[in-house]
């Protein structure tokens, strides 16, 4: 007669855990900010066809980081749950607060009753329309939900990233602005972007009921490409430009990586998984 | 509301209304009209066809109908125009209500038949050419969206044959052949591409013959505007179910314009200065001065 082997849940909950991160770092990174008229989001992904960055409804994003087919069958059950509930209620009930919520409880259910956890980070946005009140949710693989102030990136090497970004990250900036810099921030130091190497989108308030946008690569080299010209136009602070460009204003060693004392009580992006 | 996940054999793909039917929704009818309403107590409808709803007999008593749309080509795209008056019998049932929706953003939809399937046949057309956008990360086709609104109407049949008879018209921009195009329907599903122009609902027939005497190939987008708006005046003129221009009230009829920047809906003011313009000639006419 064989015995079963005991194993603490405290551990079966570790190994899952690792195992999903371990899934969640190969991936590339993405990085969501809000910018002066919305939300943007840019993501390191060089295909053209499969998005990690998709729109939900009217005023809601979805962008995922990880295993694609297990984050694209998220996105599309989003835009069922969205369009079922706009036809069946009306289009303004349609908000990214059920839906995170949504999204948490099934992979929190994933997470424990499953052999395998979904390798997948995701981030649902939603922009306000008519006010400064966007909102942003991250969701960790095991369920767990953040709303994020500012900015938030999903995927491996997310801690240097957002580092990166806290440093540079200005309320309000202009679209170029936060587009250079994030770029800049997911980036790094050793690695230059090209437009076709991203995917970015924004949500943003206009006149369009749908405020989902890609921008094109033509668009985006565009952005990327003001060196600073306008975009440091009425800069008071002048923000620090850590694209690394050579922009006339003194740059503060743009290296990034020296430990600014605190720049912001920014809470760490992605929750410790280890506490479970 | 759970999160809606499918078993990889029951998945509804990109289609919103096989997605309505497989999720218990308690709050809609899982988007499908009601399967059974009782018998019409006035009228009953007199033939599956198109003429059904145009002669205006073959309404259900106490239900609002909706009335006269047409749709033209002009080079670059295509107008789509309605009037805005509903009728329950010889009564106007609502003096503003529109008939002509944007479908997405390359095509438009007109109604004419019962208002209250009708308008929530746009809703789930709308909702499924944008599910199928999102879903599938690519637009349909303009005969792919005509081929769906097909399958809606067919779909409706059995509350046809009880009176409440929906025919749309609908209308849009293909943006991979660069053309403005025109599908017309029956209450039977029956789809049928017009090459120049067509109109649909009580005052149907008479907007068709204002159109006919007036059309040409080479109609610039002002002229198809003049034409379509001279149509619905006629048709208003002859059709007691058909609404004129209100000025005192301020409604004038819908007209949205389709082409390669996608729907717009005029002003009201322009529809209205088209309108003072088309009654000044017209009086001009009757005067027998040179319009």
């Amino acid at each position: 007669m064989t015995m079963p082997y005991y194993v603490a849940p405290e551990q079966v909950m570790k190994d899952r855990a690792e195992y999903a991160q371990k899934g969640i770092a190969r991936g590339r990174s993405l990085v969501a900010a809000l910018y002066g008229s919305g939300v943007l989001i840019v993501a390191d992904n060089p295909s053209r066809t499969l998005h990690k960055i998709s729109e939900i409804y009217d005023r809601v994003a979805f962008a995922g980081a990880g295993r694609y087919n297990e984050f694209d069958q998220l996105r599309v059950a989003g835009v069922r749950h969205a369009d079922t509930k706009g036809f069946a209620y009306s289009r303004e009930d349609v908000d990214a607060r059920s839906l995170a919520n949504l999204y948490a409880q099934f992979l929190g259910q994933v997470f424990t009753h499953e052999m395998k956890p979904l390798e997948v980070e995701i981030l649902v946005a939603e922009l306000d329309a008519y006010g400064d009140d966007h909102q942003l949710y991250h969701i960790a693989y095991d369920g767990t939900v953040v709303d994020e102030v500012d900015f938030t990136v999903l995927g491996g090497d997310s801690d240097t990233i957002s580092e990166r970004l806290s440093s540079s990250y200005r309320r309000g900036w202009p679209l170029a602005e936060a587009v250079r810099n994030c770029v800049a921030a997911l980036a790094g130091p050793d690695r230059t972007f090209e437009p076709g190497d991203l995917e970015a989108a924004v949500l943003e308030r206009g006149s369009s009921r749908r405020a989902f946008r890609r921008l094109s690569n033509d668009e985006l080299s565009e952005l990327m490409a003001e060196p600073t010209a306008e975009g440091s136009s009425a800069a008071p602070e002048g923000a620090p430009e850590s694209a690394g460009q050579a922009g006339e204003t003194p740059p503060d060693a743009s290296a990034s990586e020296g430990p600014k004392a605190e720049p912001a009580g920014e809470p760490p992006a992605v929750p410790e998984a280890e506490g479970i | 509301m759970s999160l809606p996940l499918f078993p990889a054999g029951g998945d509804p793909g990109p289609s919103f209304v096989d997605l309505l039917c497989r999720s218990a929704l308690p709050d809609t009818d899982r988007g499908r009209l009601p399967r059974r309403v009782p018998p019409a107590a006035g009228g009953t409808i007199g033939g599956v066809t198109g003429a059904a709803v145009e002669g205006g007999h073959a309404q259900m008593a106490g239900v609002p109908h909706g009335t006269t749309i047409v749709a033209l080509r002009f080079a670059g795209g295509v107008v789509l125009a309605g009037d805005r008056r509903a009728t329950e019998g010889y009564s106007i049932a609502h003096r503003g209500i529109e008939k002509v929706f944007p479908a997405d953003r390359f095509s438009a939809v007109g109604i004419a038949g019962a208002a209250g399937p009708a308008v929530e046949m746009v809703r789930l057309f709308q909702t499924q050419l944008e599910h199928y956008e999102k879903v599938e990360g690519l637009t349909l086709s303009l005969e792919g969206k005509a081929n769906q609104l097909a399958q809606m109407v067919r779909a409706n049949l059995p509350m046809a044959m009880e009176g409440l008879a929906v025919v749309p018209l609908f209308a849009g921009y293909d943006t991979r052949r660069k053309l403005g195009r025109i599908f017309s329907y029956d209450v039977a599903g029956g789809r049928y591409e017009e090459l120049e122009y067509h109109a649909t609902g009580s005052g149907g027939r008479d907007a068709r013959t204002t159109v006919k005497l007036g059309y040409r190939d080479d109609l610039g987008v002002d002229d198809a505007v003049e034409l379509a708006v001279k149509a619905l005046y006629q048709a208003a003129d002859e059709d007691s179910a058909t609404g004129g221009p209100d000025p005192l009230r301020g409604i004038y009829p819908v007209v949205a314009i389709v082409d390669e920047d996608g729907y717009r809906r005029l002003a009201d003011e322009e529809v209205a200065e088209r309108f003072s313009v088309l009654l000044g000639s017209l009086e001009r006419v009757r005067r027998g001065e040179p319009s």
